[in-house]
């Protein structure tokens, strides 16, 4: 991997412009959420497409059953669990699981389990095998934006608009404790509005690092003027590590964050351009950024760590590759 | 020689700091009136009208309240929800508002060539556009003027939130400008303590009474402008418990929510109890050209319980007949959602909701096409918006206004009013 030499490995037109992606483990699909009110499947290799419609906007994905099961969680409220996903998607149950948006969800390591976050306030656990409700936990006072699971203690962090990092014990079925990303959150006097909240957050494999992105320094909000922000608070100590930003200014928010298993930072931007952005972890001064065709708006990584799946504003799907072009 | 009583000049805004810089509006000055006896006779029988406009500064997204596209390319994550008016959908961001829809009505088809935020709020609130060196009446003033409650100590234009007195009711002169006030008491309306009754009696005496000399020999428009202003701020400071909120119950600023906007709506309807002839209530704001969808679930959260309640509380107390309620915006937002989940501003094809007064209820005015592009059915502009207001209050807003001897209309002549939405 040589993440300064990453590139566009393939770009497909999906419909209109994405929301969201996540990888199959396999490595073989993306599921992208889109504008159109469906989930596409997209075939890495030659761009070929499967429609799901889900009747709303998605922005939550997941897998679990071992890759057989995929997840959506839409913009009405509604978690649905579908089967067949390789081959022929069907609705295998639908739960009316949130009063309004549904911001993201998140399948816990062994895949027995899914969180999914909201505008109702509350995080709710999920059986993925039936979808009987586990637990609800409440405790945000503003709109929930993510969620993600510790990868090995029983914990799930959920992050909310004004900022605020809840970490729930499942077992106990409890706060564990709470903190605040101060710099991703702003309440915009001129507009009268809150701006930021966790728009990515994920732990590190290893589960020694929390990562949080979003928008920092915002000026104008209803003009989207701020700068692109990952947070990276160490586990479970939950000290501030480091805040990471753009070298250059750039303007937008950071849609997502991952933290690839070999130590670098990954995010990517939207707001006016695309960039997909890294860092080394402790060095925060960016180490190299790829200019994309249109406004990020999504980003994932692939189980083997050699690409990252980009969802674009202009409708578009692109496959980079961290490494350098091959000969052919 | 008579008597050019206002020119707009500087000279003539009556400029007393201070005291006067809350409320030296209102002035009832002779000379001016409608052209004829016979207007000025149906006009008395509007005297009881009165208007309420909610304006939704930034432009609101037409998408996201009024005529919403679900399920369309530019329709956006919400869903389009029943309203008490069966076959009228509006956004399911107001859940509250769609309660209380058989008071209101839509207008579907504005199309105002317009998508800058100065010339839009100068269009939804002159009814014209702006002309360099031409200065016309605010909708405000115009109503302060048409509707005038002579014996009322209130000022006819009353903005909320504000400070200070605007200048907006051009020839009309400075007694129709607005006012602008916030839920508190005037600023600078409470007596100062350390005067008793008997002395500031004294003062008021002493001051008449040199006014009156002055006037056996000097009397001229101006000294009666700022005779009436005073006489009027003396009545304004002996009521000036109507602009203070918190004179409410506790339950009613418990439904109206304890935010400002929930704050001046309940304020609104307290002035319109007075029989204020024009409110304005502003919400801000709604110029989302970043994250449209998150800032209107935000703000039309704010929006919805206050004005649903403000409707019920009108038509509670037989006021709405009597009350034309406008929910206005300087132009919607444009259809195609942008790459930061914004829409842009959009002057092209857009909604208001109104009621009360002569507006038949339960109406839709207007179509757009099926993602809300442009206007299919019954194009308004905002010229005919401002006609359709004054006829729902009972103006004649083809009459005009007499001014020195010059006929100036009342509203724009190249317009007229959506007379299908009179009833």
């Amino acid at each position: 991997m040589d993440i300064t030499k990453t590139h566009i490995q393939s770009d497909w037109e999906v419909s209109k412009p994405l929301l969201s992606c996540v990888y199959h483990p396999e490595g073989e699909f993306v599921f992208t959420g889109c504008e159109d009110y469906c989930v596409w499947r997209v075939k890495v290799s030659d761009g070929t497409k499967e429609q799901l419609d889900c009747d709303a906007w998605v922005r939550a994905i997941g897998i679990a059953d071992s890759g057989n099961m995929l997840i959506t969680g839409g913009y009405d409220g509604r978690l649905i669990f579908w089967e067949g996903i390789l081959s022929t998607p069907k609705i295998r149950k639908s739960i009316e699981a949130h009063d309004g948006w549904i911001r993201a969800i998140a399948v816990s390591p062994d895949q027995s389990l899914v969180a999914s976050v909201g505008n109702d306030l509350v995080v709710r656990v999920w059986n993925t095998s039936d979808g009987a409700l586990q637990h609800e936990f409440r405790g945000h006072e503003s709109h929930i934006y993510n969620v993600c699971f510790h990868p090995i203690e029983p914990h799930l962090v959920s992050g909310d608009l004004m900022g605020q990092l809840i970490a729930w014990n499942i077992e106990k079925g409890a706060q564990e404790r709470s903190w605040k990303a101060e710099s991703l959150s702003k309440y915009d006097n001129g507009f009268r509005a809150q701006i930021g909240g966790f728009r990515g957050l994920t732990f590190r494999s290893d589960g020694q690092s929390l990562a949080g992105s979003g928008i920092t320094k915002v000026s104008n909000a209803f003009a989207g003027i701020g700068n692109p922000s990952v947070v990276v608070f160490d586990y479970p100590d939950v000290e501030k590590v480091a805040e990471y930003l753009t070298k250059e200014p750039l303007r937008g928010v950071a849609w997502n964050v991952r933290l690839h298993p070999e130590g670098t930072i990954i995010s990517g931007c939207g707001g006016s351009g695309g960039r997909l952005l890294f860092w080394k972890p402790g060095q925060t001064e960016q180490v190299h950024q790829l200019k994309l065709p249109s406004d990020m708006r999504d980003l994932d990584l692939s189980a083997d760590g050699k690409r990252v799946a980009v969802a674009l504003a202009n409708g578009h799907l692109a496959i980079c590759l961290m490494d350098e072009k091959s000969p052919s | 020689m008579k008597c050019r009583y206002f020119c707009d000049s500087e000279a003539h805004s009556l400029g007393r700091r201070s005291f006067m810089q809350a409320f030296g509006a209102g002035l009832a000055v002779g000379g001016w009136g409608l052209a004829s006896q016979a207007q000025a006779l149906a006009q008395l029988k509007s005297d009881q009208k009165r208007m309420l406009v909610v304006f939704l500064a930034g432009g609101v997204s037409q998408l996201e309240t009024w005529d919403p596209k679900p399920k369309t390319d530019t329709g956006g994550p919400f869903r389009a929800i029943p309203t008490s008016v069966p076959g009228i959908h509006i956004s399911e961001l107001l859940p509250e508002t769609a309660k209380v829809f058989n008071r209101l009505s839509l207008i579907r088809s504005i199309n105002s060539h317009n998508d800058d935020h100065g010339k839009g709020s100068y269009q939804m609130g002159y009814g014209r556009n702006r002309m360099p060196g031409v200065a016309y009446p605010h909708l405000g003033s115009v109503c302060a003027k048409a509707l005038e409650r002579p014996n009322s100590p209130l000022p006819g234009f009353l903005k909320i939130p504000g400070g200070g007195r605007g200048r907006d009711a051009a020839y009309l002169g400075p007694a129709y400008n607005s006012v602008g006030v916030n839920g508190n008491p005037l600023a600078n309306s409470a007596r100062h303590g350390s005067l008793s009754d008997e002395i500031d009696q004294k003062r008021h005496d002493f001051r008449r009474q040199l006014n009156d000399r002055f006037l056996l020999s000097r009397r001229s428009a101006e000294t009666e402008v700022y005779t009436e202003s005073f006489e009027q701020a003396l009545g304004l400071m002996e009521r000036r418990d109507v602009f203070d909120v918190s004179k409410e119950s506790d339950v009613d600023q418990e439904r109206y929510g304890k935010h400002d906007f929930g704050r001046h709506c309940l304020m609104a309807r307290r002035l319109l109890e007075q029989d204020v002839s024009f409110v304005q209530v502003s919400h801000s704001n709604y110029d989302t050209h970043n994250e449209n969808f998150n800032f209107h679930l935000e703000q039309m959260a704010e929006f919805d319980t206050p004005f649903s309640n403000l409707i019920r509380d009108l038509e509670d107390r037989g006021m709405m007949e009597s009350t034309l309620v406008v929910v206005m915006s300087e132009f919607g937002r444009t259809p195609r959602i942008n790459a930061r989940y914004g829409r842009d501003h959009w002057g092209k094809a857009w909604s208001i909701c109104l009621g009360g007064a002569d507006i038949q209820p339960g109406a839709v005015i207007g179509k757009t096409n099926d993602n809300g592009t442009e206007v299919i059915d019954r194009e308004v502009a905002p010229g005919d918006l401002f006609h359709t207001y004054l006829s729902a209050v009972g103006i004649d807003s083809s009459g005009t206004f007499d001014i020195d001897g010059r006929e100036l209309p009342v509203a724009d002549p190249a317009h007229g009013p959506i007379s299908e939405l009179i009833s």
